[in-house]
Order: C-alpha cells, then sequence, then structure tokens
C-alpha cells in the first residue's frame, strides 16, 4: 500500500547499519514506518551516568562478597579494599543516580511509595539498605573501631550485593526499548560476572598478590559468566541482536571482551610469575586488574548504547511486532 | 473487566472508563486538536520548524505535543507492479500523467491521524513510575502528578508508543491528562470539543467500542477493506487503550507499533533471572575463596 516511504525507510536502514561489509544476522525485512522516524522515544538517560551507574553498582555489590570472604578467610588488605570500594562504588553510583534526574532536589521522592513493579523503586530500597551498610563497613574498617557492628555491616553488604549487582539487568530490561528488553533472561548473568570481574580488578589493582588469590580466581569464573552470557544473549534475542552489531556499540563490546578476556588471562598467568618475580608479578596483576575495571565499564557502555540504538531505529520496533502479527495470523490466534 | 481498573486502582464507586475513539477515515488534518490541546492545557511552545517531509512540521507526540496530526502523502502501486521509489524519485508530472492517463495506474492518497496518548490498560509508564507520580484516575486515565515527578525518565523508556517524555527545561515528564481537570466537571476533552468532523470523539469506552464496530461495518460494506481498528482489543498486549482508533492502513505507517507489549508483562520472569543470576554471583565468589589458601 504504502510505497515511498516502506522502501525509503528501509533504505535508510540499511545504510545506516552496514559498514564494514558484515552479514546481517537476519535477512533485511521490508518494513513501513513513518517516515523513517522512531516509534519509540530515544532514552533520555544520559550514558554516563546510567551506565557507570550500572557499573559502579555491580563492582560495590561484588566487592561486598569479596569484603566478606577476605574477613572470613584473613585476608586483611584484601578486605579493606574491598570495603573501601563497595562504599566508594556505590556513593559514586548514588551521586550519578541523582545527577542523572531532570529534578535531583527531589531525589527523595523515590522513596515516597514501596513499588514491586517498579524495579527503581525497589532498587532504591535496595540501596537505602545496602549503601549504609557498605558505609559503616568501611568506616569500621578505617577507624578500627566496632569491630562487631562492622563485622555484622559487612556481612549484611554481602547478603545485599548480589541483588545490587543484578537488580541493575531487570532495571533496563523492563522498558520498551528492543535491545534491553529482549534480553532479559541473560541480562542479570552478563551484568553479575561484569560486577564480579569489576571488583576482582580493583582487587587485583590495589592489593599486593599474596593476598588475591580469591580476587583472580573471582576475574576468571566472572570473565567465563559475563563472556558467556553475553554470547547466549545475542544469539536468543533475535533481530534486536543486531543494535550490538552497529558500530557504537559493537565498538564498546568489543573492548569490553578483549579487555576482560585479557584480564582476566592476565590475572591468572600472573598469579604464576608472581611466585617466581614478586615485582614483576605485582606490575601484571595491576595491569589485569585495571583491564578488567575498563572492561565491565566498556560493557555496560555497549549495552546501554546498544539500546539507544535500538530505539532510535524504527525496524526493531516494528520488524518483530509485525512478524509477531503474521505468526499470529498464521496459527490462528487472535 | 479491563474497564474495572479504577476499582482495581483504589477507587470506590468510579464512573464509567472514559477515553477516545479517534476515527481517522474522516480526519481532515485542520489540526485543531492540536491548537486545544495547546490552549486549554498551557503547553509551550515545541519547536517552529519545517520538515520538509509533509504537511506534518509537529512530528510526534511528546513532552510539549498532547495530540500529533500524522500526515501521511502514499500512493497505491498500479496492480501487478512493483512499489514506487523513494519519494525524493517521484517526478510529480510523470504521477499527475499516470494518474488520468493509464487506467491501471497507482491512485495518490493521503492519511490524516490525531495521535494521542492511549491510557492503556496495562501501562507501562504508570507501573515503572518509582515515586507514584503517574496515576490511574478514577475515569480510568494516566495522569501525571506534576508535584511529585522527579524526572528519573524511567516511563520514557517505558511507553511501548513513545509518548511520554521529558520536557528539557524543566526536568519532568508530561503528557495527555484525558483533559483530567475538564472531566472533573463533567466536560469533554478539548481536542473532542475542537474536532470539526467528530474524528476524535470522546465518551465512555464501552460506547465508543460499539460505535466503533458499526463504523467499521459500514466502511467495510462500502468497499474500504484496509479500515481496521487499532488498540480496540481488550486482549491485545496492552489489554486495550483508553484511546483507540480506526486505521485505513498498517498501524506503522502512522507511527504507531503493530503490536505493542506492556514490558512489565515480563517482570516476574525478570526478577526470577535476576535472583538466580544473584545466587551464581554469590556461589561464584565463594568458589572463589574455596580454592587454594593464596
Amino acid at each position: 500500500m504504502s510505497g515511498g516511504f516502506r522502501d525509503g525507510a528501509r533504505d535508510a536502514g540499511r545504510r545506516r547499519r552496514r559498514g564494514r561489509g558484515e552479514q546481517a544476522v537476519v535477512p533485511d525485512a521490508e518494513f513501513a514506518s513513518y517516515y523513517g522516524r522512531p516509534v519509540l522515544k530515544r532514552p533520555e538517560w544520559k550514558p554516563l551516568d546510567v551506565a557507570g551507574y550500572l557499573f559502579l553498582g555491580g563492582l560495590a555489590g561484588a566487592s561486598s562478597l569479596l569484603a566478606a570472604g577476605a574477613d572470613v578467610t584473613a585476608r586483611p588488605a584484601l578486605a579493606r579494599t574491598a570495603k573501601l570500594g563497595a562504599a566508594g562504588a556505590i556513593a559514586l553510583s548514588l551521586a550519578a543516580l541523582v545527577h542523572d534526574l531532570g529534578r535531583p532536589a527531589r531525589f527523595l521522592l523515590m522513596l515516597r511509595v514501596f513499588k514491586p513493579t517498579s524495579p527503581m523503586s525497589m532498587g532504591s530500597w535496595l540501596l537505602a539498605g545496602y549503601a549504609p551498610l557498605t558505609m559503616a563497613a568501611a568506616a569500621a574498617e578505617v577507624s578500627g573501631r566496632y569491630r562487631t557492628a562492622g563485622a555484622a555491616a559487612t556481612a549484611g553488604a554481602a547478603a545485599l550485593g548480589p541483588a545490587v549487582a543484578t537488580y541493575t539487568a531487570v532495571l533496563i530490561s523492563d522498558t520498551a526499548v528492543p535491545s534491553w528488553h529482549e534480553g532479559y533472561r541473560e541480562m542479570p548473568y552478563v551484568f553479575a560476572g561484569s560486577g564480579a570481574t569489576a571488583a576482582a580488578g580493583l582487587a587485583l589493582a590495589a592489593v599486593e598478590p599474596a593476598q588475591t588469590g580469591p580476587a583472580r580466581r573471582t576475574a576468571v569464573l566472572g570473565a567465563v559468566l559475563e563472556l558467556g552470557a553475553l554470547r547466549l544473549m545475542r544469539r536468543n534475542m533475535g533481530q534486536a541482536a543486531e543494535a550490538y552489531e552497529e558500530d557504537r556499540p559493537r565498538a564498546w563490546l568489543r573492548a569490553a571482551e578483549v579487555l576482560t578476556a585479557g584480564g582476566a588471562a592476565l590475572a591468572a598467568g600472573g598469579a604464576a610469575l608472581a611466585a617466581g618475580a614478586a615485582g614483576r608479578g605485582r606490575v601484571l596483576t595491576a595491569l589485569a586488574g585495571t583491564a578488567l575495571l575498563a572492561g565491565s565499564a566498556a560493557l555496560r557502555l555497549g549495552v546501554f548504547h546498544a539500546g539507544v540504538v535500538s530505539a532510535e531505529d524504527p525496524r526493531y520496533t516494528v520488524v518483530p511486532q509485525r512478524d509477531r502479527l503474521t505468526a499470529r495470523s498464521r496459527t490462528g490466534e487472535p | 473487566m479491563t474497564d474495572d481498573i479504577a476499582r482495581a486502582a483504589g477507587h470506590t464507586d468510579p464512573p464509567p472508563r472514559m477515553g477516545f475513539f479517534t476515527d481517522t477515515s474522516v480526519c481532515i488534518g485542520c489540526k485543531a486538536c492540536e491548537v486545544a490541546c495547546k490552549e486549554w492545557n498551557a503547553i509551550p511552545e515545541d519547536g517552529l520548524e519545517l520538515t520538509g517531509m509533509s504537511y506534518d512540521n509537529t512530528q510526534g507526540l511528546g513532552a510539549s505535543t498532547w495530540r500529533h496530526v500524522a500526515f501521511v502523502e502514499q500512493r497505491t502501486p498500479p496492480p501487478g507492479a512493483a512499489h514506487g521509489g523513494a519519494p525524493d524519485d517521484v517526478d510529480v508530472f510523470d504521477a499527475a500523467r499516470n494518474l488520468t492517463g493509464s487506467p491501471g495506474g497507482g491512485e495518490v492518497r493521503w492519511l490524516m491521524a490525531s495521535d494521542v496518548c492511549k491510557h492503556c490498560t496495562h501501562a507501562a509508564c504508570l507501573d515503572v513510575c518509582p515515586t507514584g507520580s503517574l496515576f490511574r484516575t478514577e475515569f480510568g486515565s494516566v495522569v501525571v502528578q506534576e508535584d511529585i515527578c522527579n524526572g528519573c525518565g524511567y516511563c520514557v523508556s517505558a511507553c511501548p508508543y513513545g509518548v511520554i517524555e521529558r520536557r528539557p527545561e524543566d526536568g519532568r515528564a508530561w503528557k495527555c491528562t484525558l483533559c483530567y481537570d475538564r472531566l472533573g466537571v463533567g466536560m469533554e476533552p478539548a481536542c473532542a470539543k475542537s474536532c470539526p468532523t467528530e474524528s476524535i470523539q470522546f465518551g465512555p469506552l464501552e460506547e465508543l467500542r460499539e460505535r466503533a464496530a458499526g463504523r467499521l461495518a459500514q466502511l467495510h460494506a462500502a468497499g474500504a477493506g484496509d479500515a481496521r481498528l487499532y488498540g480496540e482489543d481488550p486482549r491485545d498486549g496492552v489489554g486495550g487503550d483508553g484511546a483507540f482508533f480506526l486505521l485505513l492502513d498498517e498501524p506503522e505507517v502512522y507511527g504507531l507499533p503493530p503490536d505493542p507489549v506492556v514490558t512489565t508483562r515480563d517482570l516476574p520472569g525478570m526478577w526470577r533471572h535476576a535472583a538466580a543470576a544473584a545466587v551464581s554471583l554469590a556461589a561464584l565468589a565463594v568458589a572463589g575463596f574455596a580454592g587454594r589458601p593464596r
């Protein structure tokens, strides 16, 4: 029916998406749109604030686990770094969240209601419980006093930490943004792994190698979980996966893969070296830690930008929905 | 059933659910609705730009545009012919000759449609709002309380229709209120009041659905086989719209999603996966410490 726009919009989409001679995951589908304009509104979140919030939440949550483990296994330097890291990261993430509000002065209204249908409401309550615990744990660590209270706060933060690291996946998946929503099954695992590599990275960068054995193993396990779940997510999300192939998200994700895999490999290999030459081992593990931190941040930016791309291009909204309707009419459902 | 949403939201003894039926087959693109809406709701200017794409310079719904008249100029392909090229390729003189000359040639037609917030039965914006600023009124509509909104922007990404938006100079989210203030005193919304062709019809949703079914049958009988209702089915992905439409082409031609689904439908699954992932993360850390002593 609608000749001109259908073809025009399709051609524009094709021009934007291809660039480096890659193969499309799904063959081009002809689709109609209103002069190529997006159906959805572009997410209004600022990339640095929100990707930073996702990254810092993962770093904090997983650091709380390392802190508790380090306390239990008597690794004081690891415990100190993890506790300070968790408190610092969550404080920064709260700052990023408030900064991203259209009305920052009204941030306390986040706690006006308790609303299970809103991941942001649940996250606010979670952080309202978690952030003070990390601060208390860090304060007890630094002051060296109130050890019992500090141990309780450390344990409490470790109990909430995994939820802090993974709820952010629900936060972005619970939107109409195709490349976020369609990944809701695997995204929490991607974020869990990414949080683990970030926390391990901080520990490796800041703690002497003699105490970072658990951090090294966490880095390797986290990298496997993160990169494996990411691959699975992109394979299972249908056409929405193509947004992850577009220029900006792809560059960030490529960087994330290289930094995370490289950092984890270096962390594992660094252990062997550290046994021989202590000085060189220290430099290598610090380098591994920095790469892991950077890799986790790059992953969040890649995921963020993929979502933005999928909201800006109507084909990500129209084509899967049209396919769904066609399939339904074939099976005779309403 | 779906019209009981006001009661479900805590209103005791609510009035019938009110809504819009926008019959685009009689829309003449006059934009009186856009103007009336802006005037009544005192909405600020939303950019004075010429798009060059059509007579539509409003472009779409947004924080400061609560009614938007879409304008689609299309050429139906001659029977058996391929689709026409991009708009740039059209030679208007050729097109004009084809119109009068060849008996089997394509036809030019204009589609006009006044878009608005759908006031969904299952409203994603309302579900995800963390402050409770968005709420369900006694009329079944969805309204932002501007004194509570803290501008988190979650509703913007959650809306499957791309309706609600943050106003940059203000920081808060805004959208159609179904003229909540006018409804309160028994008046109809400004856009419906101003519509000269009764393309925008306001009333109890139940009644509008009957009226729409009648109009659809009438159009089908008159040979307009492409006429279809959009958003009237309570079994769709958003539980049916409080503002639904009669369209003459596929929804996406008007910039509407063909099969929108409220994102929170999958929320229980999302929480389950997040919980399992949280357990995995804890297990992963335990495994990290369980290894060798170093």
